[in-house]
């Protein structure tokens, strides 16, 4: 047990051992940026590709075939295995230590979730090296998944299916987290927003993501079982699969937005130096717009043919989540005002943030009006649209949380001259890439197609495009030189290198594995600001010093994750050749097993002896 | 090591053993939340159900099909189990612990009746009037609903399983406390999703 907390060189082998079987939040956390982090570059080359396919009219560059695996991978990895995986690392970096708990609620669980995420991504990336990936769309909506021949769809199918278990028990574990593990003193009104933000973005996981695995099911269910859910000859409807799918994908899009709210709010306060404006208004609008967010999926459907009452009802609610969303662009500002702004990558991000986003949001009321609508549906403008929330406020995000809290997690403190170069690359590469595709779809360019023709007056703007994307692609680049240059070289972090506000800053850069000796005894909203303003600028213990129980690492996750990883392949290709029900039986069985194992292991756990607890604390005085 | 675990295996168990912990306590909300997401997971079944029921592709149509007496029995076998769960709770909070293993028994083997009633079922749809899982819509909808419904019993009865022979010799502590007591909100839910089942599925089939 002390070798954990021991530090010095250790081996290679030792070094992967340790991620292999943790258990720990923030080493978990680590698992998440870096397997996230991995998806997001390959996203990001497949963008390139696509980029550089239409920089021309009815250029050649790739063929029609492999213009469709691209799109689809493109999406399909930068939601599920880029953008999620992301973000749930940077909650599992942060929320635990902003509402003092010492890990999460299920910390085996926890490594679950992300090996079930990362084999169900390397399940989906492998179908590139056996025959062709999905081709389908992100979607994949049934009336063209059922038509796509070879397994790219099946692989789509089970990688996801794999993934999304993992993010299903994340949801579950931060909600239980949130509600169980609370610090002494830290109420629900006293959390940080990006707690607030990782409880409801939760809640939303937890709903969304079942009405997902189910159409998967069903999808999987044709395809490979030769069901009829789908199969209009035998009295199938397709329209069930595009209904359930965005009664998932819409809360989904607010999954990958929310968070960042969060972040957003955080950051602002800290380098405006004053209280976030507006606290509980921006809890209440997290809240109705989690809310609304399931209650406007239809709007992706307009054209479908619901009929105007269901159209104009799902208009107005897609207009209504306006609201809320506008009560926090304006407490964002309002949080800036009269504070002492400091303007550095992190605030960056956020300052670029707040406009592009604005603008997203404004095109986003432009296409809920419903009869519009059936002007933008599947052009450029919709691509334009998505683009600007969600790399304005995913990927922005994701930026500003990374430099925010990166001492926190890594010890070392991100290069600002870097930092600030990747955000002004990026910055400028993301509009000129996107701001011209609203026009190039008001025009009239549908978005999926392989080329363009000649003499349309599209041809400039795709050129500025993928320009544009190229500029992102060196953004990128930088920032990754940043993290090799800042692990080598860069500054190491104090404990409170930003002057912050929250429970996270009151503990040492990075946090020892327990995270807190005592958990801290918190007396109002950002509790180390009212400390620092207050009291001695330390956080008072809430619990006198005792042993503290902590949970055993274990390699089952990492094990479960494989069975289903073999598993997939058996469900791909047992309509091939029946041997492959082997590799199905065979990957479920030891995952089950896998699950038996743990269930009858009793995993009691180990405890700190309070003796060095008392020596950390005596080390952290001097 | 200066501390063992001898904390979760006190003389006295407190009221309510199954939260005494905080691994307990997480537990019991864990169980709960994911519950809710099952919730969801069984109302998209039923949505998908409910807009393929009339899509018998020629094949026979629920009112030919649903015989009301096999199912009512089904129901009587799985309410009573989720009371006799119940009454293993009570005993679980009383700290007896043989009896609340008698009525767990007596709640799987109502579980395993049940079980054996589906099959029973599901097999004389298929050979009797071809109606399967791929015959029709309406079939693929009835299987996916009722056999994820039918998929969870039979998880419910592997799960009560592994717990009961696991703990047959050790009694009662607060390390296996919270076991009993998310098993037994996990077959509450699937009772009262069998009565939705009940209703949606075969009372509607029946007059609709």
């Amino acid at each position: 047990m002390s070798s954990i907390a021991a530090t010095g060189k250790r081996s290679f082998g030792s070094f992967l051992w340790d991620y292999l079987t943790t258990v720990d939040h923030k080493k978990i956390a680590h698992l998440y940026l870096a397997g996230g982090g991995f998806f997001f570059i390959l996203g990001g080359l497949e963008a390139l590709i696509i980029r550089i396919q239409l920089i021309k009219p009815q250029n050649d560059f790739i063929s029609a075939g492999f213009y469709n695996e691209m799109i689809t991978m493109h999406g399909t990895t930068m939601i599920f295995l880029a953008g999620m995986p992301i973000l749930i690392g940077l909650m599992n970096a942060a929320m635990p230590l902003q509402i003092g708990a010492r890990d999460v609620a299920f910390p085996f669980l926890n490594a679950l979730s992300f090996w079930l995420f990362f084999f169900g991504g390397i399940l989906l990336n492998v179908s590139f090296l056996t025959g062709g990936a999905p081709d389908a769309g992100w979607t994949s909506y049934a009336s063209l998944a059922m038509q796509s021949p070879g397994h790219g769809v099946d692989y789509y199918i089970l990688g996801l299916q794999i993934a999304g278990a993992g993010t299903l028990m994340g949801g579950i574990n931060f909600i239980a987290t949130i509600v169980t593990m609370r610090a002494p003193g830290m109420t629900y009104m006293r959390m940080p927003l990006f707690a607030w933000a990782t409880f409801i973005t939760s809640v939303l996981i937890l709903f969304a993501f079942p009405p997902l695995t189910i159409n998967l099911f069903l999808l999987m269910f044709d395809r490979m079982f030769d069901t009829a859910f789908f199969n209009v000859a035998l009295g199938g409807n397709t329209i069930i699969y595009q209904h359930l799918f965005w009664i998932f994908g819409h809360p989904e899009v607010y999954i990958l937005i929310l968070p960042l709210f969060g972040i957003f709010s955080d950051v602002i306060a800290t380098f405006s130096r004053k209280r976030l404006f507006g606290y509980t208004a921006m809890v209440f609008a997290t809240m109705l717009i989690a809310f609304l967010g399931f209650m406007v999926w239809a709007h992706h459907m307009f054209t479908v043919g619901l009929g105007p009452v269901a159209n104009s009802i799902f208009a107005v609610g897609t207009m209504a989540i306006a609201v809320p969303t506008g009560i926090k662009i304006f407490n964002w500002l309002l949080t800036m005002w009269g504070g002492q702004v400091t303007i550095n990558s992190a605030m960056l991000w956020v300052l670029g943030f707040i406009p592009t986003f604005t603008i997203g949001g404004m095109t986003g009321v432009m296409l809920g009006s419903a009869v519009a609508d059936y002007q933008y549906h599947d052009t450029y403008f919709v691509v334009a649209h998505f683009h600007y929330v969600i790399v304005g406020g995913t990927i922005f995000g994701i930026f500003a949380g990374l430099h925010y809290w990166w001492p926190k997690m890594f010890g070392r403190i991100l290069h600002e001259g870097m930092g600030k170069f990747t955000f002004w690359v990026f910055f400028i590469g993301f509009h000129l890439t996107f701001f011209i595709q609203h026009f190039l779809g008001l025009m009239g360019m549908p978005r999926r197609y392989w080329v363009f023709l000649h003499d349309q007056g599209l041809e400039l703007g795709n050129f500025i495009s993928t320009i544009g994307a190229f500029l992102m692609g060196v953004g990128t680049i930088v920032f990754i030189v940043n993290i090799v240059y800042t692990a080598v070289k860069g500054e190491k972090a104090s404990a409170d290198p930003w002057d912050g506000r929250t429970l996270e800053w009151s503990i040492s850069s990075p946090p020892p594995y327990y995270n807190f000796e005592q958990l801290p005894l918190v007396r109002g909203l950002d509790p180390l600001w009212i400390e620092k303003m207050e009291g001695d600028g330390t956080i008072p213990p809430g619990e006198p010093l005792d042993d503290v129980h902590m949970p055993s690492g274990s390699f089952i996750p990492f094990l479960m994750g494989l069975g289903f990883f073999v598993a997939g392949f058996g469900f791909i290709y047992q309509t091939d050749n029946g041997l492959w029900y082997l590799a199905l039986y065979g990957g479920m069985a030891f995952s089950i097993g896998c699950m038996v194992v743990r269930s009858l292991k009793d995993d009691f756990g180990y405890y700190i002896p309070k003796e060095e607890l008392q020596k950390a604390l005596e080390g952290e005085a001097k | 090591m200066s501390h063992d675990h001898s904390s979760l295996f006190p003389e006295v168990l407190p009221a309510e053993p199954e939260k005494a912990t905080l691994e307990g306590k997480n537990k019991f909300f864990g169980q709960w939340f994911f519950l809710g997401g099952e919730t969801v997971l069984f109302a998209s079944l039923f949505g998908t159900y409910l807009a393929l029921k009339n899509s018998t592709a020629g094949g026979p149509s629920s009112e030919e099909l649903f015989g009301l007496g096999l199912v009512f029995l089904m129901t009587m076998l799985l309410l009573t189990s989720s009371l006799t769960s119940v009454y293993a709770m009570y005993h679980m909070r009383n700290n007896d612990y043989k009896k609340m293993v008698l009525w767990l028994g007596i709640t799987g083997l109502l579980g395993i009746g049940f079980l054996v009633c589906e099959i029973y079922e599901f097999a004389h749809y298929i050979t009797e009037y071809g109606f399967s899982f791929q015959s029709s819509a309406f079939g693929s909808a009835f299987f996916a609903l009722v056999g994820f419904h039918g998929g969870h019993v039979l998880f419910g009865i592997c799960w009560l399983t592994t717990l009961l022979i696991r703990n047959a010799k050790r009694g009662l502590n607060l390390y296996n406390a919270p076991k009993f007591n998310t098993f037994s909100l996990f077959w509450h839910f699937i009772d009262v999703v069998w009565v939705f089942i009940f209703t949606v599925v075969y009372l509607m089939g029946k007059v609709g």
